[in-house]
């Protein structure tokens, strides 16, 4: 018995953690903007971690349920109703066939999880049920989710119902966000000074942020060392010989805006990287708003792999808050 | 030729062979993500050749970046010690230049072109040196092409010519991308064709249509049924221009499910190819044209 699919929202996808291993052809990892809060979804609703559910921006969607089933609505703070009365976040809740879970406007953060006990049961492409729209794959026909569609749920799910999650174990970016950044890859295509500049300054997220990468607006131009371009790169000193981009890698096309590449990347272009968001902050990307101030701070490798085994703690600290 | 090592945060490894196109570029890349596969590294989660540099990307829970990064660095000499021969496969690509799709879309867009007054193929020819776009249709056309890297997205292939560095065509991308480009476009960018594998946004010249599919994530389509993509680097391209008749017909034979594209298996070397240019891509059309 599926969920109808009353109204979409503005970009509600399924997606799970992913499907590695095809970044040589072009086709990205895709997988959930914010993975903790997708994994502490499924945790809450007795499913697996990976399991998919929908992924929702900004708005929520309108959804019947045909069948009884537990849910949790997590990550961004986006209100959940059903039928109209308004239920907590980050907590298992009990949905009766017939009855309709709405949202009210977003609070905070920009990418909501709604688990299902049982997933989105839609089909597997490549190893995953991740919606990559680009290459229309994955997800419901390969597509964002429509009015009319009808979401299959899985079975097999151990739902328990009235768990919550603790709210020092849940994540969103402060008003003024800090992204870490490990500097490598074409950062000495700039200037020192440009370089430090970069660091120094408050940047603000573009209307462009979506999936793919997410735009930042508000600092100066930068300033590249002079040279001359090499064969086969373009003619702009942005350019480089088309070559794979890292998800997290910052390029910034003319020197202009900077670009963060996320899930469903690009998988290699002509556009120089000055370095790359480390991993551990990559979920906190997908959470930030338009005109949201944020920060980019040059960590060094050891910085990078403290903070993933931070993160990894944490992770630990919901599974057992959870079990 | 030395590499040039970076880390892309914590999760990847970006090595550039040289900052610049070469066949010798492209070779060294694609014999040291060989010989990274061959080496059966724990940790590592992709491998990802492209035009002149590769990416790996690895979990460094598994593997710590700096072991990793000893490794890769010890396979580089390894790789180029490795003779440049590739056994790979010649593919004849229809193409319909000048196409009433492509100039739809590129009329749309002319604002933001470097040259507005003209086509994208009348505006190449002009920079390139050529009298006309027929004789830079020819030159395009005329000798094969290496895929020098997949990506960008799903399964689009960025190709490289197999001509000296003085016969090479280059152009600008559009001063500013179009948000829309017809499917199995052929464009150009920098020193590299491509064909676009989806409809979407693109920076490239366009000069033309396949109706060859290159990407089918139903996997419907005959020649790509095993698997959704069809090129993989190292492949080699030969581009054959059509009528609007020829390219009706083949498109009926894609649906009908008779279309199958010419394909002959090849062996290539490097030093040859350098050695003898012309000579190499005659053999190479004798391969293709055998049956």
């Amino acid at each position: 018995m599926p969920i109808n699919v009353i109204s979409a929202g503005i970009s509600t996808t399924v997606q799970d953690l992913g499907r590695p291993g095809y970044y040589h052809l072009g086709i990205p990892m895709g997988g959930a903007m914010d993975r903790m809060a997708l994994r502490a979804g499924n945790l809450l609703v007795g499913n697996e971690e990976g399991a998919a559910c929908l992924e929702c921006a900004f708005f929520g969607p309108e959804l019947e349920f045909t069948e009884d089933a537990v849910i949790a609505i997590t990550g961004a703070e986006l209100p959940p109703k059903i039928d109209g009365a308004p239920q907590p976040t980050w907590t298992a809740l009990d949905v009766r066939a017939g009855q309709v879970l709405s949202f009210d406007y977003l609070q905070a953060g920009a990418r909501a999880y709604i688990a299902v006990a049982g997933g989105i049961d839609v089909p597997m492409a490549l190893g995953s049920r991740s919606t990559y729209a680009i290459g229309a794959l994955g997800g419901v026909k390969g597509r964002a989710v429509q009015p009319g569609d009808e979401l299959p749920i899985g079975t097999g799910a151990k739902a328990g119902t009235g768990k919550s999650l603790p709210p020092e174990l849940r994540r969103l970016p402060a008003a003024r966000a800090e992204l870490r950044i490990l500097p490598g890859l074409y950062n000495h295509r700039l200037t020192e000074a440009s370089l430090t500049q970069f660091f120094k300054e408050d940047w603000r997220v573009a209307n462009e942020a979506d999936r793919m990468g997410y735009r930042f607006q508000g600092g100066t131009p930068l300033e590249f060392v002079a040279q001359d371009q090499p064969f086969g790169a373009g003619s702009d000193p942005s350019n480089i010989t088309d070559a794979c981009y890292p998800y997290g890698s910052v390029q910034v096309p003319s020197g202009a805006e900077p670009i963060i590449l996320h899930r469903d990347a690009v998988s290699g272009g002509g556009y120089f990287m000055l370095g790359t968001v480390i991993s551990a902050d990559m979920d906190l990307i997908g959470q930030l708003q338009p005109n949201m101030h944020v920060r980019f701070v040059p960590v060094d490798m050891a910085t990078a792999l403290q903070a993933r085994h931070d993160r990894r703690q944490q992770l630990d600290r919901i599974r057992k808050a959870l079990a | 030729m030395s590499c040039r090592y970076s880390y892309g945060g914590d999760e990847h490894i970006f090595v550039e062979v040289d900052p610049s196109m070469s066949l010798e570029a492209f070779f060294t890349s694609l014999s040291m993500t060989n010989a990274v596969r061959d080496a059966k590294i724990e940790g590592i989660t992709e491998i990802c050749p492209a035009n002149a540099s590769f990416q790996i990307k690895f979990d460094p829970d598994v593997i710590a970046p700096e072991d990793l990064m000893a490794r890769l660095q010890e396979l580089e000499a390894q790789a180029e010690a490795a003779p440049a021969v590739l056994d790979t496969r010649i593919v004849e690509i229809p193409v319909y230049y000048q196409d009433p799709w492509t100039h739809e879309t590129l009329m749309r867009f002319r604002e933001r072109h470097q040259d507005p007054a003209a086509t994208d193929l009348e505006y190449a020819a002009r920079i390139n040196g050529y009298d006309s776009v027929e004789a830079f249709i020819e030159a395009h056309s005329g000798a094969p092409w290496f895929v020098s890297m997949v990506g960008f997205v799903s399964g689009l292939p960025f190709l490289y010519q197999m001509v000296d560095r003085d016969r090479q065509i280059e152009v600008p991308k559009y001063l500013r991308p179009r948000t829309d480009t017809p499917k199995q476009t052929v464009g150009y960018g920098g020193c590299f064709s491509c064909i676009y594998s989806v409809r979407g946004a693109g920076g490239y010249q366009m000069f033309g249509i396949t109706p060859m599919p290159i990407y089918d994530p139903e996997q419907k389509v005959a020649h790509l049924k095993e698997f959704m993509v069809f090129f993989r680097p190292g492949d080699i391209v030969k581009w054959k221009p059509i009528t609007r008749e020829e390219y009706d017909r083949i498109l009926r034979e894609v649906e009908e499910g008779s279309y199958t594209p010419r394909i002959r298996p090849v062996r290539f070397s490097l030093e040859e190819f350098n050695a003898d240019i012309d000579g190499t891509n005659a053999k190479l059309m004798e391969a293709l044209h055998a049956d």
